[in-house]
């Protein structure tokens, strides 16, 4: 195919999965493979005070670990090293993992798993937000507080004195889980002399390799890192397998075997992370048309027990809070603590859609309080070219909520269908009928690490030609579902003019390919695609550099430059490294500057039903339309975009984590709820493209976008629908006819 | 116990549990990996496979339950390395994205076009309903069901 960029092209590892041949970490199997398991903490906090093996097992038939056989050091290196792989003494969250066991009959292990008792001498234990900001217990440092952030634009104590109104709000939302289909998994193979190799379902295999440097005091060529093929992450992929991955790889030192892990869904989801709960109020200054003086929230998230990425993830939330609309004077004050849950971690979205939801729920409410439709007001203030960000970012591209504001409201027939659904909703006053309402959000998502992370992360992407005139491309970016493979290998054909088939992407693997930086963050088509771009161009530049290839080629001519350069040179490989576009300055002590190189822009419009036997609320349409650059692959960012937003109206609608003393009571598919082919209605994408100069072709990150509008636009729509405006997500039937029965 | 069984036209023998999950038989003895276990009790719909024309969930079915079936498993729906139509739509129009659910979602597509050859849009979401899906949004599943038949 010429020209693949902005066409459809297939997926490439497509037929592989349509047939069942992708092999996924537990397709794999290695002779003489041994089983392993956790045995996890009964107890949200306490000292361990005995480890008993019990029952009718052969007990000297197992491989069993604890904290005191960990040949490194005792900790998942991520950002403050301060969760352990195997408590130590003391646990600080329901299902901790304290003792590991191997044995090669996977039915016995069950049974042995049953079989260990761990007692522990119970201290109070937190489980709340609410508990933890009041310091009801210190169970982490010396206030309970991961981190904090303070954001401060112009002066917000002096604007409260010229407001004509003063708007407040309070807004909460809960956890989920990631629900990728396939469990975490992983399989190693550790010995002294051949070092650690995992094979496992991930997103970052090099997050994999930094831990088990540490856990296992080993120098970084003894580990070897494989990702196989990944059924799905969503963010759940992101830290943990540096778990899993550790204790596999410890039970295999220990054994000397194989050793497969692999979670059944209970455990996955009763102890891996899920996305962090968070509690925002909202103070605003406006005045009496309706423009915004100032804007103080507050925005707190539970990050659990530990803190793995619970900065980074309030970070984002943080710079996101105050969304895609001007204001002189913004103060953002932000937490994230700890409590005795299992550590929340990295979802798609990763903080923003905590703080965006409060966000567009308290603009509709402001608008109603200076008597504005939500569509006038936020016309008032949206920002523009040339006008800054809550973290006085410059926005140097043009962005037009307005147009797309406007069209998002044309294509769902929002105009008339506010004026009708108001007239039936009034008219209808049979007992049990069903209201309508309809309402929208509009909000921004930043691309790539945050501030000077992508300059820190200084990611690398490496491209190999053969003989044949292949192009290899190495990047430690994992195809999760996402369609990296797809997306590099058109990025590399398009550059180098060459059919899409002779791009062979080459599996992760830390053994091979360079460090391209973790696959989060909206970041793998926008930066990393970005380093293939120029890495391929390396590989024309050195050809023609030699004098092996002119200026315009045919593919039969670069075969043959290949060929005859590597039959001089031996071989043909360039990397690339790096560079920040230009103009971007970010200042990590003052939270100002500019936060990302690169926004994408949405408004997402959603009409819901609500009826009034079942006190179930349903979206019955869906507008989703947003600014990512250039479309790389219309089927794939569609793709992007429909499976977001259903995991958001899952989140706004149907997944309620249910928490029983600090652990996931209902870990199970039967009564944890995603939407099902019948729950999802039709979700329309529309793009609009306005190609961003230092992404390849033009293109912004997609991947977390989608996850950010859903929820707000959702409850807005029901806020239209019943005239109650709800503030917490999940809204569940229950509480929606709790609400409804006190009126 | 001894069984017997036809698996994607092949005569097999298994020694096993009669409790056994079919699951685990299909995956660990006869190496039919494309058959998935996403949540161990039927909820999800990775581990579809066709006994005897029906769709199960092979997570809930025991070995002695599969005696003398004739059973197609994902790697049975592609004839001599011919994809079927709707494995073809799957891959043309983004049917199939982390591709876990993507062998049980081919199976329950390919019975209800048996079935019902030109579905409804309500009728391929009720036929897909026992197959779970946290990529696509179900959008370009419906689609490529739609595209299939087309062709």
């Amino acid at each position: 195919m010429d020209h693949p960029i902005g066409k459809p092209v297939p997926r490439k590892e497509g037929r592989k999965k349509v047939t069942g041949q992708a092999l996924y970490v537990d397709d794999l199997s290695f002779p003489d493979m041994l089983h392993g398991v956790t045995v996890r903490s009964p107890a949200a906090r306490g000292k361990i005070t005995n480890i008993s093996f019990g029952g009718d097992i052969p007990w000297d038939e197992f491989i069993v670990v604890t904290a005191k056989d960990v040949p490194g050091a005792n900790y998942v290196a991520l950002i403050l090293n301060d969760q352990p792989y195997l408590a130590d003494g003391f646990v600080n969250h329901p299902e901790e993992p304290v003792v590991l066991l191997a044995h090669h009959d996977k039915y016995l292990l069950e049974e042995a798993r049953r079989n260990v008792t761990i007692e522990i001498e119970e201290q109070p234990a937190i489980f709340s937000l609410a508990d933890s900001l009041t310091k009801t217990q210190i169970i982490w440092g010396e206030d309970n507080v991961f981190k904090k952030f303070l954001v401060d634009k112009g002066n917000v104590d002096d604007a409260w004195a010229n407001a004509d109104l003063i708007v407040e709000g309070k807004y909460e939302t809960g956890a989920q889980e990631q629900l990728y289909i396939e469990n975490n998994g992983a399989i190693a193979i550790a010995n002294a002399t051949q070092g650690v190799t995992v094979w496992g379902s991930m997103q970052c295999p090099y997050y994999v390799h930094k831990a088990l440097v540490k856990l296992f005091g080993l120098p970084e060529e003894k580990i070897r890192i494989i990702q196989t093929e990944t059924g799905g992450g969503f963010g759940g992929k992101e830290e943990y397998p540096s778990l899993i991955a550790g204790h596999a790889a410890l039970l295999a030192w220990k054994s000397g075997k194989p050793v497969k892990m692999i979670y059944d869904r209970a455990e996955d989801m009763v102890a891996t992370t899920k996305r962090h709960p968070s509690r925002t109020h909202h103070k605003t200054a406006v005045t009496r048309d309706g423009k915004l003086l100032a804007m103080e929230i507050d925005f707190v998230i539970d990050g659990g027990a530990y803190c793995t990425l619970s900065p980074v993830v309030l970070s984002r939330g943080t710079i996101h809070a105050a969304g895609p609309y001007v204001c002189p004077n913004v103060r953002i004050h932000s937490k994230a603590v700890a409590t005795n849950v299992p550590p929340h971690g990295a979802f798609r979205g990763f903080g923003a859609p905590q703080s965006i939801f409060a966000l567009e729920r308290h603009m509709d409410k402001v608008a109603q309080a200076v008597g504005l439709t939500p569509e006038e007001f936020r016309r008032r203030n949206f920002i523009h070219e040339g006008e800054t960000t809550a973290t006085s970012q410059m926005i140097r591209e043009r962005v037009d909520m307005d147009r797309f504001l406007t069209r998002a409201l044309k294509l769902s027939d929002y105009h008339a269908k506010r004026e009708r659904f108001a007239r039936e909703n009034n008219a209808s006053n049979g007992r049990f009928s069903k209201k309508r309402g309809i309402g929208f959000a509009s909000f921004m998502h930043g691309a790539g690490f945050t501030g000077s992370g992508e300059v820190y992360l200084q990611s690398v992407v490496s491209a190999e030609a053969t003989a044949e005139g292949k192009v290899r491309i190495l990047a430690a970016s994992t195809e999760i579902g996402q369609g990296t493979n797809t997306i590099f290998s058109q990025i590399a054909s398009e550059t180098l003019g060459l059919d899409f088939d002779s791009i062979e992407i080459v599996q992760p693997d830390t053994g091979l390919v360079p460090n391209s930086g973790p696959t989060v963050a909206s970041r793998t088509s926008m930066v990393v695609g970005k380093l293939v771009e120029s890495a391929v161009t390396g590989l024309k530049q050195t050809l023609a550099g030699s004098g092996f290839l002119a200026d315009k080629y045919s593919a039969t001519e670069f075969k043959k430059a290949c060929a005859d350069y590597i039959a001089k040179f031996g071989s043909l490989k360039t990397s690339s490294t790096y560079q920040p576009p230009p103009n971007v300055h970010w200042d990590d002590e003052k939270y100002q500057g500019d936060a990302y190189g690169a926004y994408a822009w949405a408004i997402y419009v959603a009409e819901v039903s609500f009826d009034e036997l079942t006190y179930e609320a349903r979206v019955e349409d869906f507008v989703a339309l947003q600014e990512v650059g250039r479309v790389l692959n219309p089927v794939l960012a569609a793709g992007q975009i429909e499976g977001g937003v259903a995991q958001a109206i899952g989140f706004t609608l149907f997944e309620n984590v249910v928490w029983k003393e600090g652990r996931m009571a209902n870990n199970q598919m039967t009564n944890y709820i995603i939407p099902t082919p019948a729950d999802i209605p039709p979700i329309r994408v529309y793009f609009e493209e306005n190609p961003y100069a230092y992404g390849p072709g033009g293109a912004k990150g997609i991947g977390e976008l989608p996850m950010d509008g859903a929820a707000p636009a959702i409850l807005n729509a029901i806020e239209n629908a019943t005239g109650i405006s709800f503030t917490r997500i999940p809204l569940m039937p229950e509480q929606l006819m709790d609400r409804m029965c006190k009126m | 116990m001894q069984i017997n069984f036809k698996v994607n036209g092949e005569e097999r023998s298994v020694e096993g549990f009669p409790m056994a999950r079919l699951l685990d038989v299909l995956r660990e003895q006869l190496h039919l990996t494309g058959t998935k276990e996403g949540c161990g009790e039927g909820e999800c719909g990775a581990c579809t496979v066709v006994i005897n024309g029906q769709i199960v969930n092979s997570c809930l079915v025991p070995l002695a339950q599969a005696n003398g079936t004739e059973i197609t498993t994902i790697e049975g729906v592609a004839a001599n390395g011919e994809l079927h139509a709707v494995q073809q739509a799957f891959i043309d129009h983004g049917g199939a994205q982390c591709g876990i659910c993507t062998p049980g979602m081919v199976l329950a597509a390919v019975d209800l076009l048996k079935r019902n050859p030109e579905p409804t849009e309500n009728d391929i979401r009720n036929g897909l309903a026992g197959n779970l899906c946290r990529c696509t949004g179900y959008m370009k599943i419906f689609e490529s069901v739609v595209r299939a038949y087309q062709k």
